[in-house]
């Protein structure tokens, strides 16, 4: 089988955000860039069972949208252990332009499980697994928490308001993953970041599409009151504020 | 024209978080002086069906339809879609939880209809529509153009409350064509955890972090809780180490909660920590460090162990409920 897995380039999660041009634009200044979250835990799971059926997953692609600037972080999952990397060089505007992009490229090609992240921590869009999925016309099981291939055929964790479901679906589809995935993402070894260099990185010309939203302006959160301190020796004084003053309880 | 909202019901019964997408609708729906109807899909009673009447719905559809007992993300969007095009919907609402997040882009695509996930406000216009919704972790919040004609959002649950606008409903059976290659994927097993208040439903949840020092001192935690009718959640450490389950780990990584009030009993508030949390009405933290950054996000602090604490919180708990 073939597996691709979408990554997005994010800034790291320590990240103090600030915006430029009157809060139209988020100020890159400094940002130090890594793959989403989610997207390396859906990469790690990919190596997981590719390690562990040894065979049944014959390769593993990382493809992003993006531009030139990205290649480092299409690099570092090269060298935690994708075996290639497409990069689609377009600006990801907005999230259909991205799906759009992807779906052009994968239609031409044959993967039969493409993952995705829940949401990338920028946008925090929870949308492009979703809309390529649609785009492919392929299944979608979004919110997966863990999945197996068992006898050629795919069997997922799914995570719903309460409680969990086992699905299985045909290939192709679209795994659209979150918590649990895998633990930890995979560090890159020495020799992985080496090899990493030498790995096939191939670059595709962007279609045109169009987007359907824009962020138009940004802000941010209002400071907060200070925080009313309270005697650890007067617990009781907390709990009456919580019920007199703050009125939660 | 109309708003059309898809609500959700949990074996039959429907939660807070519909009447409050109802209620959300409602207030768009008058501004746009149209009128609110809401789809359900699965078995629902008609006394349950005429609760969302309460909050604004004037129509609702109703969908019976066996191979919808199930969540399938292809086929529940084809059911929104035809629902969609004979109300004339401009404008669709899901809740922004594991349904929402799995419907909606499909939507998007299939009605080329942008997209705002996550909203937490009413638009803050209309020409063009424009809505507000939490981005970089809740680090930011991004005014959101739609410049399609057709717009959908997902409402961050418990952003914008339940309002009752009493309207006679009326119930309408819809069957909407699927199509057998919309049913490709099969569930083959529903576990559910019974009995718990949901975290993402509660009005009050108590938090443990690692200051919380083993598994063996939850039982503090739990006390709270069952005193102030809360829900239970963790760190991420705290999971990971599985001193909890899973499923409490908030942040970032983990669950997006807006309570009314979340207790921080020994949580550092690493930024990632705070991203889950930061829609808290109101945020209660206990840690010895006084330097800690949870103190930076919280409305109220006690300085101390939490060890001792969580006891005399209890006992104060009990003397105002006992009141
Ligand atoms: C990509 C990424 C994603 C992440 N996502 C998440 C996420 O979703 N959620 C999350 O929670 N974390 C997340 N983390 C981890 C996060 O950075 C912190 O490591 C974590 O939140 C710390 O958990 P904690 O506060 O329980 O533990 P610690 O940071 O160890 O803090 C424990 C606190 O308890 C206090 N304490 C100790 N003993 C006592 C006592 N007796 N009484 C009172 N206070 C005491 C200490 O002063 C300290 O402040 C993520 C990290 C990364 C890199």
């Amino acid at each position: 089988m073939k597996i691709l897995v979408c990554i997005s380039n994010v800034p790291d999660t320590t990240t103090k955000i600030k915006f430029t041009d009157n809060n139209t634009a988020f100020d890159q200044a400094g940002v130090q860039w890594i793959i989403n979250p989610w997207d390396e835990l859906a990469l790690t799971r990919a190596l997981d069972i590719k390690d562990a059926q040894a065979g049944m997953v014959e390769e593993i692609t990382v493809i992003n949208v993006g531009l030139a600037a990205t290649e480092p972080t299409i690099r570092k999952a090269l060298a935690i252990g994708a075996d290639k990397g497409i990069r689609i060089n377009a600006e990801p505007k907005d999230a259909f332009t991205v799906a759009s992009q992807l779906a052009d490229v994968i239609s031409k090609e044959s993967f039969d499980i493409i993952l995705c992240g829940i949401e990338s921590s920028d946008s925090n869009g929870n949308n492009v697994g979703g809309m390529l999925s649609e785009l492919l016309d392929m299944p979608s099981v979004s919110s997966v928490s863990h999945f197996d291939i068992k006898d050629g055929k795919v069997e997922l964790k799914r995570e719903i308001d309460g409680g969990q479901e086992t699905v299985s679906t045909p290939i192709p589809f679209v795994g659209i993953v979150q918590k649990g995935i895998a633990k930890e993402p995979r560090i890159p070894s020495m020799r992985g970041i080496m090899g990493a260099r030498t790995k096939p990185l191939q670059v595709i010309e962007a279609i045109q599409t169009e987007t359907l939203t824009e962020f138009a302006t940004y802000d941010l959160p209002k400071p907060k009151a200070a925080c009313k301190k309270i005697d650890p020796d007067n617990v009781k004084e907390l709990v009456q504020l919580l019920h007199n003053e703050a009125k939660v309880i | 024209m109309s708003v059309l909202v898809y609500t959700e019901n949990w074996d039959g019964k429907f939660k807070k978080l519909s009447f409050e997408l109802v209620s959300f609708a409602c207030e768009i729906a008058k501004t746009l002086n149209t009128n609110v109807v809401a789809l359900s899909i699965g078995k629902v009673n008609d006394d349950e069906l005429n609760k969302l009447g309460t909050y604004g719905a004037s129509k609702i559809l109703n969908v019976q339809n066996e191979n919808l007992i199930n969540l399938n993300n292809q086929a529940y969007t084809s059911v929104l879609a035809q629902a969609a095009a004979k109300e004339g919907a401009t404008l669709i609402v899901f809740a922004h939880n594991n349904t929402g997040k799995a419907i909606a882009p499909r939507l998007s695509v299939r009605l080329k209809a942008g997209l705002a996930t996550g909203v937490l406000a009413l638009p803050s216009n209309f020409q063009p529509f424009t809505i507000a919704k939490k981005v970089f972790t809740a680090k930011a919040i991004a005014n959101v153009v739609i410049k399609t004609p057709v717009s959908i959002v997902t409402l961050l649950q418990n952003a914008f409350g339940v309002f009752e606008t009493p309207v006679a409903a009326s119930i309408e059976a819809f069957n909407p064509e699927i199509k057998d290659n919309e049913l490709k994927t099969e569930v083959k097993d529903v576990n559910k955890v019974s009995g718990k208040i949901l975290l993402t439903d509660a009005e009050i949840v108590v938090s443990g972090g690692r200051g919380m020092k083993g598994p063996e001192n939850w039982g503090s935690i739990e006390e709270l809780a069952t005193l102030l009718g809360a829900g239970t959640a963790c760190s991420r450490p705290v999971s990971d180490e599985g001193w909890r389950p899973h499923e409490e780990h908030t942040g970032q990584t983990g669950k997006i909660l807006a309570p009314n009030l979340y207790i921080a009993c020994g949580i550092s508030g690493a930024i990632q920590h705070l991203g889950g949390i930061s829609g808290s009405k109101c945020i209660v933290a206990i840690n010895k460090d006084p330097d800690a950054p949870i103190f930076e996000a919280a409305d109220y602090g006690i300085v101390g162990d939490v060890l001792k604490v969580l006891p005399e919180m209890i006992t104060a708990v009990k003397e105002l409920k006992g009141n």
